[in-house]
């Protein structure tokens, strides 16, 4: 029987075994996560009235801790440019949490994070106040005043633009808009009240850690043929002379849908087309014959490579939606309409500017960054991060033949609205239907082709046709001519 | 069965040393927490102090007195963790609130009955008469949270609580005590049977179907609290419980498979049938999702953070804010402890769980009978299985279920049951520590079972 009670007091250790080792997991391997996530109010009511680090955009701060004179709560979180950057800075409330870069950055903006661990220990022995790193962002402040004042009041539309080389973010810019004063206030009523305010407009997310550019799943429509394009010069099968099938409507077996050509373009002039003509007209059949042709697989693929439904790397700092890349179980229309960027394929804004961007960049896909520098509170850097390679999406010479297809586009087809003169720009618009009469328009390109500095993408959400052609192409010129002109 | 022997040593000024300690522990922190909240040293904080502090203490003078053997550690063990849980009750009290007083309120009954326990119960032997007492008292325990009119009704889910006049008391934790007590009873007097009857089928061998009646009744009787009184912990410790038990008693690996084929099997079905397990067991699962966290997970959620929060240090007492945690000072006491402990704080209160019980199995195989050794071992693994579902579901290392924390947790019943294990163990542990008791029982017990406590080297197992 002892034997048996050794045997059963072994059993009783080893289940405390377990304890310590959750216990430790708990409060010092997995506490950084637990700090980090979105549901913990913990940190932001210990530090709500601490000093945080700014948030700097070109050298002026777009969230900042103001002191506030009361003895019980010393600074304030104060938004200088509230709906310009709400969408990147999120807000920083006491009883609602925190979101985007507040809440991403949480632990370097409250001077927790690891890299500010001797000016801790300096402030422990000299008794200074608590105070937290600034984070100086990539975003060029023009641009991005100019990107958010191109989206009309009372439009939704999302404007990313970035260098395709280095992934970094110049503008990100979304509509509507909120103030995330109205959040961060102390006055815990009209905070409640704010909020229920606020979430009454749509298109604001107030509970998320995404804006629009970051955030929101949206047909890309034409631009996917993109992808369609470069998985068919990948494929073999297909070079930049190949002749493609252009009908006006291509039918299926069995069924009355007929898929038809896009009728704003000059696709109806020819029944085949080659890749330039069919890209700058932007027509729906040969991409949607070369899906067939290829099969679902090859599409996938090719969507995958170039970060559909896949991870945009950590660098970023702000949450993203993913999607579920391209879809699964398609009869023949569905692959057909899928080619075309209709049906159920889904890509955020800012996946569509990292596919343009890695045909920019010769088919090297960066990790899009936001974060320009990090400083202490002594202004210090302390953390600096540099371009990194996210993936290769194709090859350069393909890269270089769509850049070559893109280019004819805006300067020979239906994106001539984003011609910039003096210099070449390249670029693909897409009108993905809604099914209610309007449309979701995009424009996404770069210039200077030949040596690309920016990438911009623009769609406008629930348009007509004429409306969305206004908006998107013209509004790239003006962006490109901005950025260039510096 | 082997004995361990050791020169009888009393060893009472070692326990007055520790208990000083452990005193020291206590009304320390109670103290900090009075200094954070800028009210120390009133005559409050005395009078609290010194009831505490007097009651353990006379605890000690009557183990002088009555137990002079008993294990010189179990006690201080228990009055740091009774002093831990009061100062972190006290400084969980909302102004004005006064959980703290009734917690200390019950820790001097409770100490007043476990000194009773002491004081009257003169040879822990004397328990085996009341084997199917126990198990009728258990049943009885088990059944009146579900009797209309003395019934609670359903608290937070579960049907555990009974109510007399303004007060609430939790039945199934004394059960746990008379349930140990009817399984040491009975598996000392049918060991042999279920030992050596049996069929062998491979290298296992397989007790007699009517041997297992009492393995089926523990099994059906957590079965019933899952389904009645909706109570997975308990459930879970009785099974555990009597599975160890009856290995203990048996030395037989068979029992243990079997055991857990039916705690799988049970909990199998269980999550297939019962919407609450099944919600259980996917809240765990997916605890971090909003949607879970608004409707269920918030509880462990908010402790995990509040643990994060104190990291390896703490936060200090009365520096954090375990009171953003629901139940800080109930079930949810370890992640306040955490929190405001750190993990080294933690571990030290963990480390005093793995002493206590380790006491006490220490004293099951030091006593000489094998009813001593069964009730030792089962009541020591009860609180082993009581710590390990409440920490263990506090830490999501498994789903959490509403059990006490023992000794720490606030809560009248937990605290008196908890009490009572610390009388038995500590007379146990006379008699183990004990010079060798040739005293014969009286007779009642003699003719009831011959020859059961003849020291047993003849059917010695393995």
């Amino acid at each position: 029987m002892n034997q048996a009670i050794r045997h059963a007091w072994v059993a009783a250790v080893a289940m405390f075994a377990l304890l310590f080792g959750a216990i430790s997991f708990v409060q010092v391997v997995g506490a950084d996560d637990l700090k980090t996530n979105p549901l913990n109010q913990r940190a932001i009511l210990q530090n709500y009235c601490n000093d945080r680090g700014a948030i700097i955009v070109g050298g002026t701060p777009v969230a900042e801790s103001v002191q506030t004179g009361s003895e019980t709560c010393t600074f304030q979180r104060t938004y200088p440019q509230p709906e310009l950057y709400a969408g990147l800075t999120g807000y920083f409330s006491k009883n609602y949490g925190a979101t985007g870069l507040e809440q991403s950055m949480a632990a370097e903006l409250a001077g927790n994070s690891d890299q500010l661990f001797l000016d801790r220990v300096g402030q422990l022995f000299l008794g200074n106040q608590p105070k937290g790193a600034s984070v100086e962002l990539t975003i060029d402040p023009q641009i991005q005043q100019l990107a958010y004042n191109l989206i009309p009041d009372g439009q939704r539309g999302s404007i990313v633009v970035t260098n395709p080389k280095t992934g970094a973010i110049l503008a990100m810019a979304s509509k509507p808009s909120y103030n995330p004063n109205l959040v961060a206030t102390q006055d815990a009523a009209a905070e409640r009240a704010n909020i229920n305010e606020l979430v009454k407009v749509p298109g604001i997310n107030l509970n998320q850690n995404v804006s629009g550019p970051t955030g929101e799943l949206l047909a890309p429509g034409s631009v996917f043929k993109l992808v369609d394009t470069a998985a068919a010069l990948a494929s073999g099968k297909y070079n930049k002379d190949s002749v493609l099938p252009n009908p006006a409507e291509m039918s299926f077996d069995g069924i009355q849908y007929k898929l038809p050509n896009y009728a704003g373009g000059n696709c109806y002039t020819r029944d085949t087309a080659t890749f330039a003509f069919a890209l700058q007209q932007s027509c729906n059949t040969p991409f949607a014959s070369i899906a067939l042709d290829l099969g679902r697989n090859a599409i996938a693929d090719q969507a995958r490579k170039f970060g559909f439904g896949e991870d945009v790397g950590d660098q970023l700092k702000l949450g993203h939606a993913l999607g579920n890349g391209f879809p699964d179980n398609l009869d023949a229309p569905g692959l057909a309409q899928s080619a075309i960027g209709q049906k159920d394929v889904r890509a955020t804004p800012l996946q569509i500017n990292m596919m343009t961007s890695a045909i920019a960049n010769g088919g090297k896909q960066m990790q899009p960054n936001l974060i320009k520098t990090l400083r202490s509170p002594d202004l210090r850097v302390i953390d600096e991060p540099q371009p990194q390679q996210l993936r290769t999406s194709t090859t350069p010479q393909i890269a270089g033949q769509i850049t070559e297809w893109m280019a004819s586009a805006v300067s020979e087809g239906i994106a001539k609205g984003a011609a910039v003169p003096g210099i070449q720009v390249a670029g693909k618009t897409g009108t993905a239907e809604l099914g209610n009469g309007t449309n979701n328009s995009w424009f996404t390109g770069f210039a200077p082709a030949n040596n690309p500095q920016v990438s911009v993408t623009i769609v406008m959400e629930g348009v007509n046709i004429t409306t969305g052609a206004q908006l998107t192409s013209p509004n790239a010129k003006k962006i490109f001519e901005a950025v260039l002109n510096k | 069965m082997s004995q361990v022997s050791t020169t009888p040593k009393p060893r009472r000024n070692v326990e007055l040393a520790l208990l000083l300690l452990a005193l020291a522990v206590g009304i320390g922190a109670n103290m900090m927490v009075g200094v954070d909240q800028e009210k120390a040293f009133d005559s409050d904080f005395w009078f609290q102090s010194s009831l505490l502090a007097a009651a353990a203490l006379v605890f000690h003078g009557v183990l002088r007195f009555r137990a002079k053997y008993a294990d010189p550690v179990i006690l201080p063990i228990v009055v740091a963790l009774n002093g831990l849980g009061l100062a972190m009750i006290h400084r969980l009290d909302a102004p004005g609130g006064d959980t703290g007083n009734n917690q200390l309120r019950w820790t001097l009954i409770a100490m007043a009955v476990a000194i009773a326990v002491v004081f009257f119960l003169k040879d822990h032997r004397i328990l085996r008469r009341f084997t199917f007492i126990s198990l009728a008292a258990s049943a009885l325990l088990l059944i009146l949270p579900l009797v209309p009119g003395i019934s609670a009704g359903e608290v937070l889910g579960a049907r555990v609580w009974i109510r007399f006049g303004s007060m609430t008391f939790q039945p199934g934790e004394v059960a746990k005590i008379t349930l140990a007590i009817f399984f040491a009873g009975y598996l000392s007097s049918n060991r042999d049977l279920i030992l050596l009857a049996g069929r062998k089928i491979g290298p296992m061998q397989f007790p007699r179907f009517k041997d297992m009646g009492p393995m089926i009744t523990a099994w059906l009787v957590s079965i019933g609290v899952l389904v009645f009184q909706r109570d997975l912990g308990s459930s879970l410790l009785f099974f555990g419980l009597f599975i160890v038990m009856i290995y203990v008693a048996t030395s037989r690996i068979s029992w243990v498979v079997i055991g857990l084929a039916l705690i799988i099997g049970g909990g199998f079905v269980a999550a297939q049938v019962f919407a609450h397990v099944q919600q259980r067991v996917y809240g765990w699962l997916n605890a971090f999702s909003p949607d879970v966290y608004e409707n269920g997970s918030r509880q462990v959620i908010e402790g995990l953070f509040g643990m994060a929060n104190g990291g390896l240090v703490g936060t200090g007492l009365g520096q954090g804010r375990p009171d953003l945690v629901p139940f800080a000072n109930s079930d949810m006491i370890i992640a306040s402890l955490g929190e405001e402990l750190g993990l080294i704080g933690l571990f030290a209160v963990v480390l005093l769980y793995l002493l206590f019980f380790t006491r006490g199995f220490r004293a099951s195989l030091g006593t000489r009978d094998a009813f001593g050794k069964l009730l030792a071992c089962g009541l020591s693994f009860a609180v082993v299985l009581q710590c390990f579902v409440v920490i263990g579901g506090v830490t999501r290392l498994i789903p959490l279920t509403g059990l006490t924390t023992p000794f720490l947790a606030a809560g009248g019943s937990s605290l008196l049951a908890n009490w009572i294990i610390v009388g038995l163990l500590l007379m146990i542990s006379h008699a183990a520590r004990g010079p060798v008791d040739t005293t014969p029982l009286p007779p009642a017990e003699a003719a009831a079972a011959p020859g059961i406590d003849t020291p047993t080297e003849a059917v010695k197992q393995s």
